[in-house]
């Protein structure tokens, strides 16, 4: 391949240039300005807009060392985003094998679709269709107990299980596709020669099939627990009142309090926590491509 | 092998119940749709009301144009620029290519939570504002890396040999690009631009930062609706993009696998 390449690939920055420049400008303006933009804005004690007045500060990070409120929070999310994780792998690894290794053919290729389609629909209103499950009163409610002899009350709406359900059900397609792109690359005869040295099942999973899967497994829990630690939509229509979280906190800063450069600041606390958490993946990640 | 047939009918069974958990709560926001009770209330009695009411909901209807105009310009701009620097991407060799290539993860891994602020922050601080022209601005920068990514997936099938043997016949590079090269990674656009569609479509918490009252997109008019009460009119309109939006994705699935199999 890399010959191959050699051979229409030429040199020189300069004939790409106006290939790429547009590209680049247009993220250079929409996201990495912004960014920096964020990170200066975060310094600042008021919006340097319409003649205010302003000063650097270090009063926006203070805010968030002094005040137990802020850290309580970044660890409830980061806690929301372990558990979700966590039930992503429970539930998300078993349907990847059974995907990668038990189906063939045609209804592997049908079935896997479907499990991904939902993924690339709106996840605004997958969470609303959670809600009409949830509530009382809603379909759980009503099926459990025409269901069951003796009468329940199922109102999960507004909970923190309601929170977790919405977002397992949000980003266990993740995993799904993750661990099973590993899988499927995971030669069986290395499977079947295990079995007949004498290892058991549970053996093979441990020691031959979940060490070599571990790449998608990384790749699935970094590109689940990213967006659930940021994530205020979920937590807000979900979880009511008990659904305040590191997320809704940001959000509120720029939709109801206004305090911007509080807002920046926690949004980039927030980023430096995703940019470690990312950085300790990448390793493994760069291992496996 | 008695076990590993019991284990295997197990793992069956196993996806039957994922997919059931995955589509029982569309289905039912679905099935709520076409309920006459304005409280959720069973028994099911059919309805086509809601949707006749969406129809009257001037707010909604606005907001949906905007969200078609805006996905449709994100398609266009993001896969015309996406093109051509996959296309640099593949032919050149520079210092700083690397460097290039992994300056496109950061819109996918960041939280948008955190690029939607940070918009929001700047677009005001330059003068440009909330607005369409904001959200426009964003959801191109989104739609950005997937299209080069799927793009440059389709190039990695390419053969640079047939760029060779055209400009040995004395064609030249414009030439070259568009009757070799793109009708080539043409299945790799389409894909990339129904990428780019879906990104800008189901987008909502950049929207959400960078809209204004009068001008807005559909998911950010639904959650404002969610957040007052829940109506079956909303069941109506996330029906309507649900399916919107699956269809799109088939609709892409098909084009990508097209690009697999030549």
């Amino acid at each position: 391949m890399a010959d191959q390449r050699a051979i229409g690939s030429r040199r020189g920055l300069r004939p790409a240039l106006p290939l790429l420049l547009p590209a680049y400008l247009w993220l250079t303006v929409a996201i990495f300005l912004p960014l920096s933009a964020m990170v200066f804005f975060s310094f600042m004690t008021d919006l340097p807009l319409a003649g205010k007045e302003w000063a650097f500060t270090l009063g926006n990070y203070a805010a968030f060392f002094s005040q137990s409120l802020y850290s309580t929070l970044l660890f409830a999310s980061l806690r929301l985003g372990l558990e979700v994780t966590l039930w992503c792998i429970v539930i998300g690894y078993p349907a990847a094998y059974v995907l990668a290794k038990v189906l063939k053919g045609r209804s592997r290729e049908a079935i896997f679709l479907l499990v991904i389609l939902p993924f690339w629909s709106n996840g605004l209103v997958r969470i609303f269709s959670w809600a009409m499950v949830l509530r009382e009163g809603g379909i759980l409610d009503t099926a459990l107990n025409a269901v069951l002899p003796f009468k329940i009350n199922i109102d999960l709406m507004y909970s923190y299980p309601a929170v977790i359900i919405g977002l397992v059900h949000s980003y266990v397609p993740y995993m799904v596709l993750t661990c099973y792109l590993t899988l499927q690359a995971i030669d069986d005869s290395l499977i079947e020669a295990g079995r007949s040295l004498g290892a058991s099942r549970r053996q093979v999973l441990w020691r031959v099939i979940i060490p070599l899967s571990m790449p998608g497994l990384i790749a699935g829990a970094a590109l689940i627990f990213v967006p659930v630690v940021g994530s205020f939509m979920e937590p807000r229509i979900l979880g009511g009142r008990t659904g305040t979280f590191y997320g809704t906190v940001i959000e509120d800063q720029f939709v109801a309090v206004f305090n911007w450069p509080l807002g920046a600041a926690l949004s980039f606390i927030l980023l430096a926590v995703v940019l470690i958490i990312l950085a300790l993946a990448a390793p493994v990640l760069r291992r496996a491509a | 092998m008695a076990t590993t047939r019991v284990l295997e009918w197990l793992g069956r069974f196993y996806i039957v119940l994922l997919l059931g958990f995955l589509y029982l709560p569309i289905v039912i926001m679905a099935a709520m749709s076409f309920n006459a009770s304005p409280f959720y209330q069973l028994p099911f009695e059919w309805t086509t009301d809601w949707y006749i009411s969406l129809w009257q909901n001037d707010q909604l209807i606005a907001a949906t144009w905007n969200s078609i105009e805006i996905a449709i310009i994100t398609t266009l701009i993001s896969t015309a620029l996406g093109s051509m620097a996959s296309l640099a991407l593949y032919r050149y060799e520079f210092r700083g290519k690397k460097f290039l290539q992994a300056l496109l993860f950061p819109p996918i891994a960041i939280p948008w939570l955190i690029t939607g602020t940070a918009m929001l922050i700047f677009f005001f601080g330059v003068g440009i504002g909330r607005g369409l022209i904001a959200i426009l601005l964003g959801h191109v920068a989104l739609a950005l890396p997937y299209v080069i990514v799927v793009v440059s997936a389709r190039l990695q099938t390419f053969a640079p040999e047939l760029e060779e043997a055209a400009r040995s016949l004395g064609a030249n590079q414009w030439q070259v690009t568009m009757r070799v090269t793109l009708p080539w990674i043409m299945p790799g656009v389409i894909a990339g631009g129904l990428f780019a569609f879906a990104v800008s479509f189901d987008q909502f918490v950049v929207s959400y930062f960078l809209s204004t009252p009068g001008q807005t997109t559909l998911p950010v008019e639904i959650y404002a609706a969610i957040r007052k009460g829940f109506t079956p009119e909303i069941n109506a309109v996330s029906t309507i993009i649900i399916v919107v939006s699956m269809a799109l994705m088939l609709l892409t699935a098909r084009f990508f696998k097209f690009g697999g199999e030549k």
